[in-house]
């Protein structure tokens, strides 16, 4: 029992660690005193996640690009034209009202659809890498539409060549 | 390895009496379960012994009660104390406190070791029925518990216990969005607890070898999320193979040769399952639709595979056989069906159901007939069956920013869930074979 305790609190010591050294790259914008959006510098990660917007969203259980999604594509597209030493990687996700496999699967399809529509827009395959995080990240914290809505997302995630 | 070391460690007698005429029986075939009284009197013990009889104690009553076959009589209640463990008990004393099984035991310290005997005996017939006798060191107090715990529990019930036994799983911490997941292992119980990996990755759905020595599960940390494997003896890790694309949902085959997991179609869109035979590496392809083809799962004799695929629409649960081929939809109910899992003897497939908003546990046989809803609420996932095929162990997600999944286990009959005490936040159980 003793042995079973000690061990759990090294653990829990570990986690406490690890959570904040999380916090310290969290990759939504934090709008401090010293800026809004009007404040991006041109090229900035802060200019594509504020001004041309870093994420789109998803219906319940589809991976089709939804109108709203297309047009921030479009522009996300025109913004990595423009910049193009920037290297991305598309994060796919789900919400959690699905079982963890399909929700994998589900979450590729969703990374894969982006990539393909920002190829297509003339961005290079090579700039662009996917990964699947299924309902294992998500960005809205409830236990209701609103925040699943915001969980069903793909996220373009600038990871080399702008600051 | 590790078992193979335990056992040395021990000498195992296993007396039986004859079971003919044998009337004391748990009833577990039909329904309801009416748990059986039993009295387990104090371990009598030596000098240097007391921690291990009061350990021995707890983990057996703690064991056979939260089986709900059993319900331990309060010692407080006992007319007889045992003194001698050699004497026979005065068993019109036990039929008075309604003591159905009778169980006594001493330990003492022998030859810088602990000698551990029990006897069970049945009341009414006045009969010994089991009896066992254990050399070992004082660490390995909890595992004699536990065979202790299946040798009664196999005598009264006619079924394999499954105490002995250890239950891989993801322990979780930190806010929901950005929880920290971690491959941990620990006995059934929930006690020795003991993380495998350190959090930088995010680990999913381990599962067991047959030989309960290795597990292989699922890690989204840098690069492509991918399968592995995990020796827990040597600690050492290997990748299921170099694809291009991701790999998930990995689990043995019977005889521990071969993983069958899902990959990522080239294009990005679909999965399909795959089979690798870990000796030669080579890699077999065993669904081909533009679909998510996920959780496969192999019958014991490893001649069919179960998985769920979305190929009509939604996710449903198939069957196949283990070289592809006759590919057939057999849950067709209202509602969604998922991570599908062959129960150890072979009669049912237990599941995830989702219908109304609602997560449901059930089990159907192979066929897709007789489906039986176990659990039902908000959240409950991913079946994994104890190795006896009577329990099942499943994660529960609690609602709100704070809340999180903690693990379950339930009746084959929907009967005496109970909570697994984990540390904190768990989900993704799988139970290990039986260890001995």
């Amino acid at each position: 029992m003793m042995g079973r305790m000690a061990g759990f609190k090294i653990a829990v010591a570990c986690c406490c660690f690890l959570a904040l050294a999380a916090c310290s790259k969290k990759n939504t914008p934090d709008l401090g005193a010293d800026g809004g959006v009007g404040q991006a510098a041109p090229g900035s990660i802060r200019e594509f996640e504020l001004v041309v917007g870093d994420r789109i969203y998803f219906v319940v259980d589809q991976s089709d690009l939804t109108p709203e999604g297309t047009e921030i594509l479009t522009k996300q597209a025109a913004w990595l034209q423009q910049y193009s030493n920037v290297m991305i990687q598309v994060e796919g996700h789900s919400d959690e009202r699905g079982t963890r496999e399909y929700n994998i699967a589900l979450s590729a399809r969703r990374a894969t659809a982006t990539r393909e529509f920002l190829i297509a827009q003339g961005v290079n395959p090579k700039r662009i890498s996917s990964i699947a995080y299924g309902k294992e990240r998500p960005a809205a914290l409830c236990d209701a539409e609103q925040c699943w809505t915001q969980n069903r997302r793909a996220v373009t995630v600038i990871t080399s060549g702008a600051s | 390895m590790l078992r193979n070391v335990l056992l040395a460690l021990m000498c195992v007698f296993f007396v039986v009496a004859p079971r003919a005429g044998f009337a004391l029986e748990v009833d577990v075939s039909g329904g309801r379960i009416n748990p059986l009284p039993i009295a387990i009197t104090p371990f009598l013990t030596g000098e240097g012994a007391e921690e291990a009889g009061a350990t021995l104690n707890e983990v057996i009553a703690n064991n056979l009660n939260r089986s709900g076959y059993f319900t331990t009589l309060p010692q407080e209640s006992f007319i007889e104390q045992i003194s001698d463990f050699n004497q026979e008990p005065r068993f019109a004393d036990w039929r008075q406190v309604q003591a159905k099984a009778l169980v006594t035991g001493q330990v003492y310290v022998e030859g810088g070791k602990l000698r551990v005997e029990f006897k069970l005996f049945d009341v009414n017939s006045q009969q010994q029925i089991a009896a066992q006798q254990f050399t070992t060191s004082a660490k390995n107090m909890r595992r004699i518990g536990h065979l202790t715990s299946d040798a009664i529990y196999k005598a009264l019930t006619g079924i394999d216990g499954y105490f002995d036994t250890r239950v891989v799983f993801v322990d979780e911490s930190g806010p929901k969005d950005r929880r920290i997941k971690k491959l941990a292992i620990m006995d059934q119980d929930g006690f020795n607890v003991r993380a495998l990996t350190d959090g930088r990755e995010i680990v999913v759905t381990p599962r067991f070898s047959p030989n309960s020595q290795e597990i292989t599960f699922m890690a989204i940390g840098e690069g492509t999320p991918r399968v592995y494997l995990y020796n827990i003896e040597t600690q050492q890790r290997e990748i299921v193979g170099e694809f291009a694309n991701m790999s998930f949902a990995p689990r043995y085959s019977p005889d521990g040769q071969r993983v069958i997991m899902s990959l990522l179609t080239a294009d990005g869109r679909n999965s399909n399952i795959y089979e690798m035979d870990l000796r030669s590496r080579e890699l077999r392809q065993l669904t081909n639709t533009p679909a998510i083809n996920t959780g496969p799962s192999y019958s014991p004799d490893g001649g069919q595979i179960t998985f769920e695929s979305d190929r009509g629409g939604a996710q449903q649960i198939y069957v196949m056989n283990a070289d592809g081929s006759g590919q057939n939809r057999i849950s067709f109910g209202n509602g969604r069906y998922s991570t599908p899992v062959w129960s150890p003897d072979g009669k049912y497939i237990a599941f995830t159901k989702q219908a109304s908003g609602r997560f449901s546990i059930g089990v159907m046989q192979p066929d897709g007939s007789g489906e039986r809803i176990l659990t039902e609420g908000f959240h409950n996932e991913g079946p994994t069956w104890a190795p006896n095929g009577r329990v099942l162990m499943f994660f529960r997600d609690s609602q709100g920013e704070n809340g999180g999944p903690q693990l379950f286990s339930v009746d084959i009959t929907g009967y005496n869930e109970q909570q697994v005490p984990t540390p904190g936040f768990s989900s993704d159980p799988a139970w290990s074979p039986r260890l001995n």
